[in-house]
């Protein structure tokens, strides 16, 4: 499955209320190293369907949200559990970092 | 077992990839990343010949492709170590262990940090290296830019796009930027310029409220009002897993002479890794090209001792 394309309105259902982990994408299109992530992110979706619900959130269109978790650095990606955060990383890592935190959000 | 292992894929390891390749020895590209480096992560570039304005992520993709056209495999991993066991440089990544006669170096520089009061605190919150990555989270806000190099002018220049006001703290008495730089920014009307100050301290309980300079020549403090800070003062090398295997300088850059070799024979550095006096991507991609050279002379040569008997 594709990453999930996040807006304001759907991100309490898709996120806070989902019954397995979630990881947000937080980027901009005129953020350089958001596109070097952004890759990452649709790879990681396809290897962790069914385990880890894989999702992108534009700031610009869904300003709300990343205000209301006070994103002020992007790309930042969220790891949500239970509608909490548990873990996040602010700028870019190579994909095994971010894997190592999935495998940890699924422990 | 390959000829030559090239560690790190910007512009100059994607140029000594290109030359590698033509000469047709067998190359691996190891990138922790993305090819590209800190050309992905620049929003545009307008001093590389040839190209007149190009978007830093277009040019990168550009030079991978070529690399790849010539038969050089590029892998996505981290380098952690590099030792020379005989003649052979092995290479060590997280799950693997590659083998080459020869090595390329270019693993490039990562921004400095200030390490001033307030900077951990406020790292991604109001602190920021990135002005395309952060810059539109502070609309109509006043920013600080500390640095006015090359760097810091440049992305001075791109968050005016967004903020009301922005104030350049430079620790010397003049700006080292590209002059064509300064005389840009100077025109802005909603900028400051504190030279020969110095950056003392982040300020702030929950978000940055101001910042506190120093006049380095009466020592003088005052606090300016910002609700974000920039950093660009300058770079580190990547060279930490080179500690005791290659000489380095007392800034930890690569130390390398004119043939752009080592201390280390067969193991040779190129671009902003080494001590230098440029880091561009015009000087990375002269070295890149030069490395690869010397890489084959070196590869191919007769071993010493029978070149000696042979004289």
């Amino acid at each position: 499955m594709a990453e999930l394309h996040l807006t304001d309105d759907t991100f309490k259902k898709e996120v806070l209320e989902s019954s397995i982990p979630v990881v947000v994408d937080f980027w901009a299109p005129w953020c350089m190293p958001c596109q070097i992530v952004g890759p990452i992110i649709e790879e990681l979706a396809k290897e962790y369907e069914g385990k880890v619900k894989v999702c992108k959130m534009e700031v610009d269109k869904n300003r709300a949200t990343a205000a209301q978790y006070k994103i002020m650095s992007i790309p930042a990606i969220l790891f949500f559990k239970n509608g909490e955060v548990v873990d996040q990383q602010i700028g870019v890592v190579p994909k095994e970092a971010l894997k190592e935190k999935l495998d940890k959000l699924l422990q | 077992m390959f000829d030559l292992i090239i560690i790190g894929g910007g512009p100059a390891g994607l140029t000594a990839a290109i030359y590698a390749g033509r000469a047709l020895l067998k190359t691996l590209l190891l990138e922790k990343l993305v090819p590209g480096g800190l050309v992905a992560t620049t929003e545009k570039i307008e001093n590389y010949p040839g190209f007149g304005s190009v978007a830093g992520m277009e040019l990168a993709k550009k030079m991978e492709d070529q690399a790849r056209k010539f038969g050089v495999e590029i892998v996505t991993e981290e380098v952690n170590t590099l030792a020379v066991m005989e003649e052979n440089k092995i290479v060590r990544t997280q799950g693997n262990e590659y083998q080459a006669k020869a090595a390329i170096i270019a693993t490039g520089t990562k921004p400095k940090n200030l390490n001033v009061p307030g900077e951990d605190k406020f790292r991604g919150r109001g602190v920021s290296y990135c002005a395309t990555c952060d810059g539109a989270f502070f609309k109509d806000k006043d920013v600080a830019v500390i640095g006015c190099g090359s760097s810091g002018l440049k992305e001075g220049l791109f968050l005016l796009r967004f903020v009301k006001h922005i104030s350049f703290v430079e620790f010397l008495p003049h700006m080292t930027a590209e002059k064509i730089l300064q005389a840009r920014i100077k025109k802005e009307s909603n900028v400051a310029f504190y030279l020969e100050h110095m950056l003392t301290s982040i300020n702030g309980e929950g978000n940055i409220s101001s910042i506190t300079i120093k006049d380095r020549k009466t020592g003088l403090e005052k606090n300016i009002e910002v609700q974000g800070v920039f950093i660009y003062v300058g770079l580190d090398p990547i060279t930490d897993f080179l500690k005791g295997v290659v000489e380095l300088d007392q800034y930890n850059y690569i130390i390398t002479n004119e043939k752009l070799e080592t201390s280390v024979p067969g193991i040779f550095a190129a671009g902003d890794v080494r001590t230098t006096n440029l880091r561009q991507i015009a000087t990375a991609v002269g070295d890149g090209a030069l490395t690869a050279f010397m890489a084959e002379e070196y590869i191919t040569k007769p071993p010493l001792a029978e070149k000696q008997h042979i004289d």
